[in-house]
């Protein structure tokens, strides 16, 4: 998402990238529209009673931007920040499925006080998130395998190893049930109390996650690592060529993305769920993290109002009375526009040039 | 450069600022506009005597929650909404759904529904009996209801369907049907609600034909085609020609297994017969859709109560499946013959362990040991 502007890298970059994607987003709007005038809608309407119900109360503004925004704004991250190497990651989804059954594995069957419990399940979490992730870069630059097509095997690899893992006769909560034992007390991090008007399970994951936005900012832009990282993304060979191990690059930069997925996982179970069910087809977190990265121009503030946004329209999509596949109607066609966006931008560019010279 | 950044950030901070605004001054507007709607009906219509609808109240409003399958599955979910539906057109209640896609979506859509202040909120599936019980103690003046499950609070329904008495009609085919005397069963899980499956299908063949062997297996699974199909064929090979499944997808495998065989199978939940209707001798249908049905009536009259409800074969609720090609007529008439027993009440189809013991013995049905 990075042009090779470097001097002026920072507000010029940025305003652009931001102009782009509100004109994403107003394109979006209106296919959406033109969806919903042919399922037979009044658009202004539903747009009305869409945005009115994310604004109604303070419990549903909790829902919209703490509930239902902070697995999107890690997994965001997490494939914003692969990005930045070069590397795509299609597999948060897996990431994000064994961050969960690590941390509710964790929370169900440790006895220990909250303040020993909860960063055990989190770091438990970021370990698995980790490996999981590593793994793929190490089968890239040990064998050279390609990590997109791993990473959508490691998916699914994922997807059924919690569904082995929740029907296993001791994680099973029984009866024929489909679903785990629930985590205990000590792991929860949903109190409903800390602002009063607040959804019943809006958690303190969202600090976790403005403190992940910020810390993945400073390690890219103010880091050796990030440097490096962002070097090996805009030019693997050069970077070698200075010095940069590439491999190694990719390897960290992949743990990363890992265990900021997870880390999603881990805080949707221990602030939502606080169980794992049987999955019954994907449930697309990290696919939708690759959504919010693009929204969010891979710049992780960017990402951060790009996963408000999504979670936002996520939960007003099923409460205005249309379908809610026309918000997925909506997401797409943003996200289409915005990869377009490089283009468009080329084209802009270009004319500009003809003009002055 | 600066100023057009200094503009946009400005425009955030404005949009962000009327957006934090707005519900508060929304807030108290959109709740009453609910009420009003209903306050205006509720006046006009019984100044309005020359109305032949006898319909003098505000619409009694039901909303249903759908568990992860969503609302076009094509089968649990999709049947609730049909029967809401018609609740919508024959009561003239008012009715609306909220979709979940994931487990996190159930809490959320719940508090919707309460917050829209509709009179009765349904949740399809067992899967929501944790989050039902957390947020119906939340609102103990709010009437829920749970299809599949036992009831969890105070105020919440229970709805379970007499799946033992569709089970023992489909019994009752099965053993007219047969020419080798012996049938076999297929269940996905054992635990209490599936054994009704079983004490119905065996109650059934026992009365019918006392000299029917019957087969089972458990699958331990409701998803795995193969091994239900395995083990169809086993039964097949060892004398049995009639198969009944409460298995779910496993059950696609037996049905594939009578298809290629040449042999019978006995569907569930709905009429099968569309999968393979040369194949399929009959289904016992459990017909959520009047379920959810009589369940709007209930509220509508008033009589609905929280605890556990058992709809059976009076309401509709569940039956044998309408498709009846495949059958004999003697067939027919012995089911015909015993849908009229257990709805005059002279056959009463056991449901549990202690009801089909003390009936049969405790050797005959040997899943539950």
């Amino acid at each position: 998402m990075n042009s090779k502007n470097k001097l002026s890298f920072g507000e010029r970059l940025l305003e652009s990238a931001f102009t782009y994607t509100l004109i994403s987003i107003i394109i979006g709007f209106i296919v959406g529209a033109v969806a919903l005038v042919i399922a037979g809608y009044d658009p202004i309407e539903s747009y009305g009673k869409l945005f009115g119900v994310i604004f109604r109360s303070t419990k549903n503004m909790s829902y919209s931007f703490i509930e239902y925004s902070v697995p999107y704004i890690l997994t965001g991250l997490s494939v914003a920040f692969a990005f930045k190497t070069g590397v795509f990651n299609i597999g948060a989804e897996g990431q994000y499925v064994m961050g969960s059954v690590a941390a509710m594995l964790v929370g169900v069957f440790v006895q220990a006080p909250a303040y020993i419990h909860i960063p055990l399940c989190i770091i438990t979490a970021l370990v698995v998130g980790a490996l999981w992730g590593g793994l793929v870069g190490f089968l890239k630059v040990r064998f050279g395998a390609h990590e997109v097509l791993c990473m959508i095997m490691f998916n699914w690899i994922a997807y059924y190893f919690s569904n082995f893992i929740v029907n296993l006769k001791s994680v099973n909560v029984g009866d024929g049930k489909t679903w785990s034992r629930l985590i205990q007390d000590t792991a929860k991090i949903t109190t409903a109390d800390w602002l009063p008007g607040l959804s019943p399970h809006a958690h303190f994951g969202i600090f976790i996650a403005l403190f992940c936005v910020v810390l993945i900012y400073y390690i890219i832009n103010r880091t050796t690592l990030g440097f490096k990282l962002k070097a090996v993304g805009f030019n693997r060979s050069a970077a070698e060529y200075a010095g940069i191990n590439a491999n190694g690059s990719v390897m960290a930069a992949l743990s990363i993305s890992g265990m900021l997925a997870s880390l999603a996982g881990a805080l949707q179970v221990m602030g939502v769920t606080y169980k794992i069910s049987q999955f019954a087809g994907q449930e697309g977190y990290g696919f939708q993290g690759i959504t919010v990265a693009l929204i969010g121009g891979t710049n992780p503030f960017g990402v951060l109002l790009g996963a408000e946004f999504f979670g936002a329209m996520k939960f007003g999509g099923t409460r205005f009375d249309a379908p809610s596949e026309i918000v997925d109607i909506i997401m797409g066609c943003i996200v289409l526009c915005i990869a377009i966006s490089n283009l468009l931008r080329l084209v802009v560019r270009n004319k500009k040039k003809g003009g002055t010279v | 450069m600066k100023k057009f950044v200094a503009l946009i950030l400005a425009l955030v901070l404005a949009i962000a600022v009327f957006g934090c605004a707005a519900p508060a001054v929304d807030q108290p507007e959109n709740t009453t506009p609910v009420e009003n709607t209903n306050t205006p009906a509720d006046t006009a219509a019984p100044a309005d005597t020359t109305e032949p609808t006898g319909d003098n109240k505000a619409p009694y409003r039901v909303a249903m929650v759908t568990d992860t399958g969503g609302i076009n599955d094509q089968s649990f979910n999709a049947l609730a909404w049909a029967g809401l539906q018609r609740a919508e057109q024959e009561l003239g209640c008012e009715v609306k759904y909220f979709e979940s896609k994931t487990d996190a979506d159930y809490a959320p859509n719940l508090e919707t529904a309460v917050d829209e202040g509709y009179d009765l909120i349904l949740c399809i599936g067992f899967m929501m009996a944790d989050t039902l019980s957390e947020v119906a103690a939340n609102y103990p003046d709010k009437s829920f209801a749970i299809i599949d499950n036992g009831s969890v609070g105070p105020n919440v329904t229970g709805v379970n369907f007499a799946t033992e008495q569709c089970s023992y009609l489909v019994g009752v085919a099965a053993a007219t049907m047969t020419q080798t005397n012996n049938v076999g069963f297929v269940i996905g899980m054992v635990s209490p609600l599936m054994n009704t499956f079983g004490y119905g299908y065996y109650a059934g063949v026992r009365d019918t034909n006392p000299d029917c062997q019957i087969q089972c297996y458990n699958a331990n699974n409701f998803g795995d085609v193969a091994g239900g199909k395995s083990a169809t064929l086993n039964m097949y090979t060892n004398g049995a020609d009639i198969v009944y499944h409460a298995a779910g997808g496993t059950g696609l495998g037996v049905i594939e297994a009578a298809k290629e065989q040449g042999k019978l199978a006995i569907g569930v939940d709905q009429d099968q017969s569309y999968l393979a209707p040369e194949a399929v001798l009959t289904s016992a249908v459990k017909r959520v859709d009047n379920g959810v049905f009589e369940l709007c009536k209930a509220g509508v009259e008033g009589t609905l109560t929280a605890g556990d409800v058992n709809y059976d074969i009076t309401t509709g609720a569940v039956d044998i499946a309408e498709t009846d090609t495949l059958m004999s007529d003697e067939c027919k008439a012995a089911v015909a013959a015993a849908k009229e027993k257990i709805l005059s009440g002279e056959i009463k189809v056991p449901a549990t362990a202690e009801e089909f013991d003390a009936l049969y013995g405790a050797d005959f049905y040997t899943l539950d040991d």
